[in-house]
């Protein structure tokens, strides 16, 4: 283990610098992100329950779109997210592929699932939405055009890990692949707005009041916020759950499945 | 000319040798041994820049390298000639005259066929006569010697003591039917797998 | 790497690069006729399954005939780095010590001329085939002339993802048709604009801008692709 003789051979230094270098060691992650996993799936769960109580029961019904726009507080957070989620899986990746770090490589692998998922929700509760607001389950909306060609990237990215045997030269191939989406992405996004001007395909938007009641808003940021706590337990119990895969036939791993047995 | 320490490669995050050091100066021979499936291959390309180790360090001062291995990068459509005179202008830097080098290596009868009509002993002679157009300083040889008769392994050695008497150095991995003889060798012998 | 690379020998190796790559299409100039006739069916199927109404097909020929030039591309790809990365010789590219992104500059601009360059030749005959105005033809071939090279470019970077694979071909499209989706958006209303007899040139400048972009860009790109793909 090539971080772990790094760290022995390194005079110390601040506490940051020892942090990230631990951190690059599986062992350390793994244990470390075990104790963290359980408070982020808290928090998350009980944001979610707020924002869900104060989204669904205490919020007003809009004047416009009735008891449909609640959709929003799924809708909303998951678009957000699915931006988010990728353009950190881009950074991660960037890093993997500089610095060929281990756990960031993983890190960035475990992102691709979970922004695929909250693109596909995103994608779904749109068209849900829409059958209220439209009459119909698809439009070629700008917002709609641009998660569904982001769930595409998502999935090349997902699919290229798979595709190639070595784990390694998957996942780095597969952080090229994040970042080169990146950085199509704002471009991918600002043309397919564009088109949807020049195509007069739909004038309204789906989120469509700028002054919103503050009692509908705060239910969309306190869920915004929930979700992130969501990506970050998601993404954590994946990456240990690929690590320990990983490395299963390493001295550490099978001390943690000893001890997990006895 | 070129230094390795402790460098290894990991593949399914298994080592694929144990880690290996060397220092190898110019008119050295570093003769790299080991059963199969020991990473013989694998060395030769993390020291030809192909494959990035996994950890150690690799100081490389030579003023360039030449590779054969497994694939030996000669393309079907293109003649002999053609293959030789591409890798000539492409790497920009031989004066010698491909011909020539043709006729060293004992291709001059099949210099204007088509490459996929050889067969795989004249292949590999094609790749070594590319090797000598290359004027490189550190030679890479993976089983240089496969697929060749007793008149092409004579011609290896007689290339390879060429290019060492001239300064050059050279990293050979063969499995161990034929040795070259050379004074001044360094034996490199993998082994598999992690430390134990 | 310490040996010096001049400029005199870069440029000499990108050339001969070029002038080997041409002459192996060349050598195998039967399969260079695949995409194109692959070009030609697609478009003519269009009228085939939706009818020949005139006015119908000049409505949808730009996107007709840019989605059979994006077909067609990525159809030829596959052949971009194939046969090099198979027999090898993309491994003494690598150790030559010549920067891969040249290597792959000069792949993709020869790419580019046996597989691009026959789509903006024989689009006069898809135009004919869609009833597109005489008008917007020439506005066609520009954007295909400043397109297919910007294809040719962003697709080698998903070829060199998917070399290593047996059967990347597949995956290849899932990767770059997304990627793909700005240049058929400005290609195609550049088009359309000049159907309709409106201005243009800002969606060439933005064609333009993004060959620009590409060709900057993406070879990097490649040649980290098919570093990883070596390994």
């Amino acid at each position: 283990m090539t971080t772990e003789t790094a760290i022995q051979n390194k005079p110390r230094k601040n506490a940051l610098v020892m942090f990230i270098h631990k951190m690059g060691s599986p062992p350390w992650f793994y244990n470390f992100s075990g104790k963290l996993v359980p408070w982020l799936w808290a928090v998350f769960c009980s944001l979610a329950a707020w924002a869900l109580y104060l989204g669904l029961f205490k919020a007003p019904a809009d004047y416009l779109q009735g008891e449909s726009f609640r959709i929003m507080y799924i809708h909303v957070p998951s678009a957000w997210m699915s931006m988010m989620i990728y353009t950190s899986m881009a950074i991660m990746g960037f890093i993997a592929l500089v610095w060929r770090i281990r756990i960031v490589e993983v890190l960035a692998m475990s992102s691709a699932p979970v922004g695929a998922a909250f693109t596909f929700v995103a994608l779904a509760s749109g068209s849900l939405w829409g059958r209220p607001t439209w009459g119909t389950y698809w439009v070629w909306d700008a917002r709609l055009t641009s998660e569904l060609v982001l769930l595409f990237l998502y999935l090349g990215v997902i699919g290229l890990y798979n595709a190639i045997d070595e784990p390694r030269k998957a996942a780095r191939a597969a952080c090229l692949l994040a970042i080169v989406g990146a950085v199509n992405l704002p471009i991918i996004h600002y043309s397919v707005k564009w088109w949807n001007t020049l195509h007069q395909g739909s004038s309204i938007s789906v989120t469509g009041g700028s002054n919103i009641d503050p009692s509908m808003l705060w239910p969309l940021l306190i869920m915004a916020l929930a979700v992130k706590f969501y990506y970050g337990a998601n993404l954590l119990t994946r990456a240990r759950v690929r690590l320990l895969e990983q490395d299963k036939r390493k001295a550490w791993v099978r001390k943690v499945i000893g001890e997990d047995k006895s | 000319m070129l230094t390795a320490s402790q460098i290894n490669f990991e593949r399914y995050f298994e080592p694929v040798f144990q880690p290996v050091n060397f220092e190898l100066n110019s008119g050295e021979l570093l003769l790299v041994t080991g059963a199969n499936g020991c990473g013989k291959t694998t060395l030769i390309r993390v020291l030809a820049d192909i494959l990035h180790p996994t950890s150690g360090q690799i100081e490389n001062q030579a003023a360039g390298m030449a590779y054969v291995g497994h694939y030996l990068g000669i393309k079907d459509d293109l003649s002999v000639l053609e293959n030789l005179r591409f890798m000539r202008d492409f790497l920009g830097t031989s004066n010698r005259d491909c011909a020539d080098v043709i006729r060293q290596v004992g291709l001059s009868r099949v210099a204007e066929q088509q490459a996929r009509t050889l067969s795989a002993g004249q292949r590999k002679r094609c790749a070594l006569a590319r090797l000598l157009l290359s004027e490189t300083e550190l030679w890479l040889l993976d089983e240089p010697y496969s697929n060749l008769d007793l008149e092409g392994i004579e011609l290896v050695d007689r290339i390879l003591n060429d290019h060492l008497q001239s300064g050059g150095a050279c990293v050979l991995a063969t499995h161990g039917a034929h040795r070259p003889e050379w004074p001044a060798t360094r034996d490199c012998f993998l082994v598999s797998g992690a430390v134990a | 790497m310490t040996r010096e690379k001049s400029s005199a020998s870069l440029s000499g190796a990108f050339y001969a690069l070029l002038r080997r790559d041409l002459l192996l299409a060349f050598r195998r100039r039967t399969e260079l006729l695949f995409p194109v006739i692959f070009l030609l069916v697609v478009v003519s199927l269009f009228p085939l399954g939706i009818g020949p109404g005139p006015q119908l097909l000049a409505r949808i020929a730009p996107g007709v005939i840019w989605i059979a030039a994006l077909l067609a591309t990525v159809i030829s790809l596959d052949g971009l780095f194939r046969s090099d990365f198979e027999d090898g010789t993309l491994e003494q590219f690598v150790i030559s010590g010549h920067p891969l992104t040249l290597i792959s500059l000069a792949k993709i601009c020869a790419h580019w001329l046996v597989a691009g360059l026959p789509i903006v030749l024989l689009c006069p005959l898809l135009a004919l085939w869609m009833n597109l105005p005489v008008e917007s033809l020439g506005v066609l071939m520009l954007t295909l002339a400043l397109g297919t090279p910007v294809l040719s470019l962003i697709g080698s970077i998903g070829v060199g993802l998917t070399i290593s694979l047996k059967r990347g071909g597949q995956l290849l499209s899932l990767l770059v048709f997304p990627l793909y989706v700005p240049i058929l958006i400005i290609a195609t209303a550049a088009v359309m604009a000049a159907s309709d007899g409106l201005p243009y040139t800002q969606f060439l400048g933005l064609l333009t801008a993004g060959l620009i972009t590409s060709v900057t860009l993406a070879p990097f790109a490649a040649a980290a692709a098919l570093k990883i793909s070596l390994s």
